[in-house]
């Protein structure tokens, strides 16, 4: 489980303060809030009052081993980066790339409709399209009369 | 950068004019591992968003060079409210020992991962490596 803590990151980083001052401030604008900025995966997100895109980068990640689930207004994003086979007699020169399990939970600034959630997998980015929830959308209130 | 294989050797050219927009870039720094064994060393370096034909390999003495164009991505309609990764291009220079065998480099490009093959021994020289396909 070595491994595993690249993803939580439960040493020290030197980000720590202005991570958890975007938390905040996601809070008080209410916007997206990942939960650890700057986890694993690293996203992206764009958003338009119809839906939402999210981006997220999972270099040689198989799309097989990815699990997106939405419930709410709150999208997972779980899967696992396979380690390159330890062969007997490998010496390592530099070791920068991650592996293990990851998952991420991203709250969304407003629910959507997860029958119609779209994801597709290329050159190791994964995009997320959720369009916004019907009872969600700002609605016209048409007036039909006047008080008296 | 992406576009059909006449482009990619163009990229592989090195033209003055590709060497001077280099320069005005930004680019990221992709992770790497960097291992060997008896017979090879093996380079594998992250890099999402690139596909297999924006991917530009070079040794030139022994600094071995690797690059990866991104296509920008556009999403119409769409206003980028959370930022946490960069789509800019790649690049990162290695210095490698003098005995690979740079006739026989071998490339691959799968999921946003570049592999690299070096085989060990045969003299050092500039060489442009073309990327596996299929």
């Amino acid at each position: 489980m070595l491994i595993h803590r690249h993803f939580t990151g439960t040493h020290y980083s030197p980000w720590a303060e202005m991570e958890r001052m975007q938390r905040q401030i996601n809070r008080i604008f209410g916007e997206i809030d990942a939960q650890g900025f700057g986890g694993y995966p690293h996203v992206n997100v764009a958003e338009s009052g119809e839906s939402l895109i999210v981006n997220a980068e999972l270099p040689g990640v198989n799309s097989e081993s990815l699990d997106i689930s939405v419930k709410g207004d709150q999208l997972q994003i779980k899967g696992s980066r396979a380690e390159d086979k330890d062969k007997a007699g490998h010496r390592y020169h530099l070791r920068e790339r991650k592996s293990g399990d990851f998952s991420r939970t991203l709250r969304l600034p407003y629910r959507v409709n997860a029958e119609k959630v779209e994801a597709v997998f290329k050159n190791g980015i994964l995009e997320i399209t959720l369009p916004r929830a019907d009872e969600d959308r700002p609605r016209k209130i048409a007036i039909s009369g006047r008080l008296n | 950068m992406a576009g059909n294989d006449k482009e990619i050797q163009k990229n592989n050219g090195n033209t003055a004019s590709q060497e001077h927009a280099d320069e005005r870039r930004r680019f990221l720094t992709p992770d790497t591992d960097i291992f060997e064994d008896g017979d090879n060393i093996y380079l594998v370096a992250d890099m999402p968003g690139v596909d297999k034909k924006s991917v530009d390999i070079a040794v030139e003495k022994n600094i071995l060079t690797i690059k990866g164009y991104v296509e920008p991505t556009a999403h119409d309609g769409h206003k980028v409210t959370f930022r946490e990764y960069g789509s800019s291009d790649y690049r990162r220079s290695f210095r490698l020992s003098d005995d690979i065998d740079n006739d026989k480099i071998e490339a691959s490009m799968e999921n946003g991962v570049l592999r690299v093959l070096l085989p060990k021994s045969g003299p050092a020289r500039i060489r442009k490596i073309p990327v596996l396909t299929g």
